[in-house]
């Protein structure tokens, strides 16, 4: 029962973007095709599972004054990981990610999760919570995404969505767009919240 | 196109044409975060100047006489992260001692910015980065430049929006737009600005 608790948290209640805000630079960066949004994504749920299970198992070994330092390399190990494997097999994907992949290390969700919770839980909770998270981040970088894609482009995943017709306004998958969404997304998100 | 012609064209494109936070979206935790209050976003940004020009040397004599000499560079990841965590506790140590003011105002966000991309980012970038003439490769002073000019950007744009936030404080908004979303809502506009620079020719 627990287990469904920690792995639902992170969708919606704890949302790693919408309610905590951290992560911002991947969910602005990544979020101009869905594709992208889903490769970040995944790509980052690995290495929150991989690394809440391993700092879960190491907690009553790790020394407290540098636990910070064992985290990051933990984390920046499976990263490297991640990192080549998408170089090998989907070095498209990679390509259009670039820099974003190694700078998953750096990602606060990932840290914030290792402190807040792999550290004080064991591994069974630890993997179940990185995995909820995971997907939190996933989908909440998909909506940005699909929001972007069919304004900026008009296209979702790549098949075209609007009328033809439909001008696509640019500026939605440009810098400018990132921002704007994302705020516009987040007083919703407030509104909604105050209705209930 | 002489050496001080290409640093100046290096700075100008750090600063405003391909801004860290705006264009490139690094560094946007503190950008976000410490934006609330001018004297707390000045000393973030020199903070993270000085780390950012730091960490570039570091980094570079690493992945040059380390990493890539003894064919090592899928280490890089790791050994740069932790290049800079240990950079920015040596930063924090020496701020505590010698401005214990500066120190209070930046209370949690100082030992953030071992988690800031934008150190990270700067340290990844300068490996393959390339002049403005397009052939030669960073050298160590390009490097130590670059850090400096992208961390002056990031200061840039952290000391504009500061301005912006502290007179927002006495607007009157909807109660859902508040903190947060007006903020991103802004950082879009200031995109927007920052955009016409793309087409600056030097």
């Amino acid at each position: 029962m627990k287990f469904i608790k920690e792995l639902t948290k992170g969708l919606i209640k704890e949302n790693p973007i919408f309610v905590i805000v951290l992560g911002m630079c991947p969910t602005l960066a990544v979020t101009t095709s869905v594709i992208n949004a889903l490769g970040m994504g995944f790509a980052a749920t690995f290495v929150l599972i991989c690394s809440n299970a391993i700092i879960s198992l190491i907690k009553d070994i790790t020394p407290s004054k540098i636990r910070i330092p064992v985290y990051v390399v933990v984390i920046a190990a499976f990263v490297s990981v991640v990192d080549m494997v998408m170089a090998a097999y989907v070095p498209a994907l990679h390509k259009s990610l670039g820099l974003f992949i190694p700078l998953i290390v750096v990602n606060c969700i990932i840290l914030g999760r290792a402190e807040a919770f792999a550290s004080k839980n064991n591994v069974i909770m630890s993997i179940a919570d990185g995995l909820g998270m995971g997907l939190g981040f996933t989908l909440s970088l998909s909506l940005v995404a699909t929001i972007r894609e069919i304004i900026g482009a008009g296209t979702w995943l790549g098949m075209r969505v609007t009328p033809l017709t439909y001008d696509p306004a640019l500026i939605a998958i440009l810098a400018p767009g990132a921002f704007i969404t994302l705020g516009l997304l987040m007083a919703l998100m407030n509104m909604l919240k105050e209705k209930k | 196109m002489g050496y001080l012609g290409q640093i100046f064209v290096m700075a100008m494109t750090a600063i405003f044409i391909q801004n860290f936070v705006l264009a490139r979206f690094l560094g946007l935790c503190p950008y976000l975060g410490v934006s609330k209050k001018l004297d707390s976003a000045l000393g973030m940004g020199l903070a993270v100047i000085f780390v950012m020009t730091l960490a570039s040397a570091f980094t570079y004599l690493i992945n040059k006489y380390l990493l890539i000499r003894y064919d090592l560079v899928y280490l890089q990841t790791i050994t740069f992260i932790l290049t800079i965590a240990a950079l920015v506790q040596f930063v924090e140590m020496v701020i505590q001692k010698n401005a214990p003011a500066l120190y209070n105002s930046l209370g949690v966000f100082l030992p953030l910015i071992t988690t800031n991309c934008a150190v990270l980012g700067v340290a990844i970038l300068n490996t393959t980065a390339f002049r403005p003439d397009g052939i030669t490769a960073y050298t160590f002073l390009d490097s130590v430049l670059n850090g400096f000019f992208s961390g002056v950007g990031f200061t840039v744009v952290l000391l504009a929006m500061a301005g912006i936030r502290m007179r927002l404080e006495k607007a009157e908004l909807p109660k859902s737009m508040q903190g947060m979303p007006i903020a991103l809502i802004l950082a879009g506009i200031m995109a927007l600005a920052f955009y016409g620079f793309m087409g600056w020719k030097i």
